[in-house]
């Protein structure tokens, strides 16, 4: 069963002994609401989409041109590194719990999530943590500058003193992941509305049950290799100085033993979406629904072994180069099932175009393209080449900007009408798909051809040869940058005014999302609904 | 699946001052860290112990409230699922803690010091420091200078085995308290509550008594090399573990005094006993491949 047929009548917000939101400040920050959690979240990852997409640019800015212009190039290493660690942990993560939070308990016919209150704990975690984090590039010595993977020594003997604040930014925005994985867990298995069996929950509540899952299991990893760290600066210990038995490396297997599976926690969620979207618009229903949660729980448990693909040339044993390799690419095994049933799903559909549609499908083949840059990367003695170039930068850029971010996107057009009552101004939106879809492709793709021929990444300045395609680099991303823009205004436009959106909003969509009015009323599925 | 209604609690104040308090204790951690590595007075402790006490504020009033609620009747048997999944997954990602530190452990004795030893897939290493031997326990580093080794490490037959004894009897205790409570014989339950209480105590005193050794006869220390280290960083989170799961029997303990828990109904008790189990495996795990092998 892809999706839920229901002909319910509109559930009301009817119950007297709830009322509405509270006034003033208090809301937000008292709240238990699951809708204002999850508004919270995603006006906090525009922010830092802002504020690491500004970082992006002063990047790309130094690197129209080769030679050292703008800024420093310790400055710049700062820049790249907050630039990552705010986009990965800022800005896709906090989107997609915000997109659980809003649509978990309305998929699934729940009134909320099922620890409300911790629920609100792990949202104000994150402005505390990344004020930590932020205020760590106006300290003596500058911010981190190691690079978002934080490899020791380099982020052990040679940092800057900020790396302190940076350990125990990492542990509390930790605790906040973990917390919000371990609510949706418990809102998925256990607040299912009656009838609503595992094999009925739309894809985008099953990419998020095993999300969680991948959160749970790997953010204690990370908060484990980040406390290595600290005790390696502070207090002598020897975890990653060979000097005292302990070895470098070690790092890096921690690391990427959190970091493998977190780069699935960036996309299975969009796969869900997307999951979502394309029936909607092909008004088909999803080819092959259970194949799908097959293939996203085989990606996630083969996140676990495959970490050590972004090590091939840090001086492994053979067997493990090879083992690691074959590993990986039966990783495009169950990828390729999720991209041949997207793509029969719209086989022979009545398709239409609207905004969420484009950026679902600007989703489907450009974050193929970057699995396949994935898969020649995944070939060990390959890799040896394009180890730490830009062909690197290139394949998780297009994974993450025209994978996670468009599919954050796509949900955003398709699920704001339910939020705020409004129709978004189509042209606007498709405005902004285009000057995206034209800016992310200006900007990464050069960066394979510079990659290949050898542009090593995380370096203010460059070789001649490179000088054209990275101008071309930079302009696109100023494209892409300010192309947003648009977006925002769509945004604030609809909130405040816009044409009444119906119920169904999408003519093609299904779902108990659908049942409630738009906008979905601050108390729903009180009662629970039943499901066929 | 889902009863007919359910309840959301009303606005609260607690998750946001619990997030200030998380804020200031981070950033009163790193400044401590940062003056003490650097020698130079700081601020940071008091920013630290500010956030403390307001965690420990939010401890007494969150889980207060909760107690209340319950008191009043508001939970019911979803709400008790809900809890379930929260404690199990928590205890997941605590499992997931321990592994982190168990796999350094794993790769250094079997991959990396041998490497370093000259023996393996990677034994060039060993040039960088000729002569250095590979051994396990690692009681002579690679540089001695800068990570001084070690003189011993603990024998497991003495303090550890008591330690091992004492950790799974208490296992055994917190199980037949578990057992009084639901066959509600209180006198039974506070007996071996207590006991639970006693034997984690004195768990944590033999533990105790071991650092004190490593550091004053044996020259075991954090800085003494990968092995003490590791020795540490393990034993060192466990017992941390073994203290505010103590805290926790001890909280419960007082709860029974109050009269507490029904037969029927006693989450909290459970998801404490469950986190006392976890502790115990973890301990197992400790003396097996810490101190043994």
């Amino acid at each position: 069963m892809a999706t839920v047929d229901i002909d319910l009548p509109h559930v009301k917000d009817d119950d007297s002994h709830h009322h509405g939101p509270a006034k003033g400040l208090g809301r937000w920050l008292y709240t238990t609401n699951h809708k204002d959690i999850g508004s919270m979240y995603l006006i906090f990852s525009l922010c830092m989409f802002m504020i690491g997409g500004m970082m992006a640019l002063v990047i790309r800015a130094e690197l129209f041109q080769p030679g050292l212009q703008l800024v420093e190039p310790g400055f710049f290493n700062q820049m790249t590194t907050m630039h990552g660690l705010i986009m990965v942990f800022g800005a896709v993560m906090p989107a997609f719990v915000g997109l659980a939070n809003w649509m978990v308990p309305l998929q699934i016919g729940a009134p909320d999530m099922a620890l409300p209150r911790m629920n609100n704990w792990s949202f104000w975690i994150l402005p505390f943590a990344f004020l930590i984090l932020l205020s760590s590039l106006f300290m003596p010595g500058g911010g981190p500058n190691f690079g978002w993977t934080f490899y020791a020594p380099l982020s052990t003997t040679y940092a800057p003193d900020s790396v302190t604040f940076f350990i125990f930014g990492v542990h509390i925005m930790g605790a906040s992941s973990i917390m919000g994985a371990i609510n949706i867990i418990a809102t998925i298995l256990n607040m299912r509305a009656p009838g609503m069996t595992m094999m009925k929950l739309p894809l985008f509540v099953w990419t998020w049950l095993i999300t969680a899952f991948l959160l749970i299991a790997v953010m204690p990893v990370l908060a484990g290799v980040v406390t290595m760290m600290l005790m390696d600066i502070h207090f002598g210990t020897s975890f990653f100085n060979a000097a005292g038995g302990g070895d470098p490396v070690l790092f890096q297997h921690i690391f990427w033993f959190f970091g493998h599976p977190e780069v699935y926690i960036m996309i299975l969620p969009a796969f869900g979406i997307i999951s979502e979207i394309i029936p909607t618009f092909a008004r088909k229903r999803l080819f092959g629904y259970s194949s799908m949660v097959y293939a996203v729980a085989s990606i996630a448990l083969l996140s676990f072994v495959v970490w050590a693909h972004h090590m091939f040339t840090v001086g492994m044993p053979l067997v493990g180069e090879v083992f690691f390799m074959f590993a990986t690419m039966l990783i495009a095994v169950p990828t390729g099932v999720k991209v041949f049933n997207w793509i029969a799903t719209m086989f022979r559909g009545s398709m239409t175009f609207e905004t969420p549609m484009l950026f679902a499908l600007a989703f489907v083949v450009l974050f193929t393209l970057g699995g396949f840059s994935g898969l020649m990367l995944a070939i060990a003695p390959a890799d040896f080449q394009y180890h730490d170039t830009y062909f690197v930068v290139a394949h998780f850029h297009y994974v993450l900007v025209p994978g996670a971010i468009f599919s954050i996107m796509a949900a955003a057009y398709y699920w704001l009408p339910k939020w705020t009552g409004h129709v978004l101004n189509e042209t606007m939106g498709k405005t902004h798909f285009w000057l995206s879809f034209v800016g992310v492709n200006l900007t990464f793709f050069p960066m394979h051809f510079v990659g290949l021929a050898g542009m090593p990444r995380r370096i203010p300045d460059y070789a001649l040869q490179f000088a054209d395609f990275n101008s071309m680099a930079s302009v696109g991303a100023f494209i892409f940058g300010f192309s947003q823009l648009v977006f925002i205004y769509n945004v604030v436009q609809n909130v405040r005014a816009g044409q009444k959106a119906t119920d169904r909003v999408w003519e093609g969509a299904h779902g108990l999302e659908w049942t409630v009015p738009s906008p979905a009323p601050y108390h729903t599925f009180s009662t629970p609904p039943k499901i066929d | 699946m889902s009863n007919s209604t359910y309840y959301v609690p009303e606005q609260s104040k607690w998750p946001i001052l619990a997030s200030i308090a998380l804020g200031l204790m981070a950033y009163g951690a790193a400044m401590t860290f940062n003056a003490m590595t650097a020698d130079r007075e700081s601020t940071g402790p008091f920013v630290l112990g500010g956030g403390f006490l307001i965690l420990f504020y939010v401890i007494f009033g969150w889980f207060g409230q909760q107690i209340e609620e319950e008191a009043q009747g508001l939970h019911n048997a979803q709400l008790d699922g809900s809890y379930r999944q929260g404690m199990l997954w928590f205890i997941f990602s605590e499992v997931m803690f321990f592994a982190a530190f168990f796999g350094a452990l794993f790769y250094v004795r079997v991959l990396s010091v041998p490497w370093i030893g000259g023996e393996g897939a990677k034994g060039v290493t060993n040039m960088l420091w000729d002569g250095f031997e590979a051994t396990w326990p690692l009681l002579v580093t690679p540089d001695m200078k800068q990570f001084p080794g070690a003189k011993g490490v603990i024998d497991p037959w003495h303090l550890p085995l008591l330690n091992t004894a004492l950790l799974i009897t208490s296992s055994v205790t917190v199980t037949f308290a578990h057992h009084a409570l639901k066959d509600n014989k209180r006198k039974a339950l506070e007996f071996w509550m207590a006991l639970t209480i006693i034997l984690a105590a004195v768990f944590l005193y033999f533990q105790a008594t071991e650092y004190h050794e490593a550091y004053a006869e044996l020259g075991l220390t954090l800085e003494s090399g990968i092995y003490g280290a590791t020795f540490f960083m393990l034993t060192g989170f466990h017992g941390f573990h073994v203290l505010l799961g103590t805290v926790m029997l001890f909280t419960m303990l007082i709860r029974c005094f109050d009269g507490h828990f029904t037969p029927g109904n006693h989450f909290a008790f459970e998801a404490v006993c469950w986190y006392w189990h976890f502790v115990d495996v973890v301990w197992v795990g400790l003396f097996l491949f810490v101190y043994i092998l």
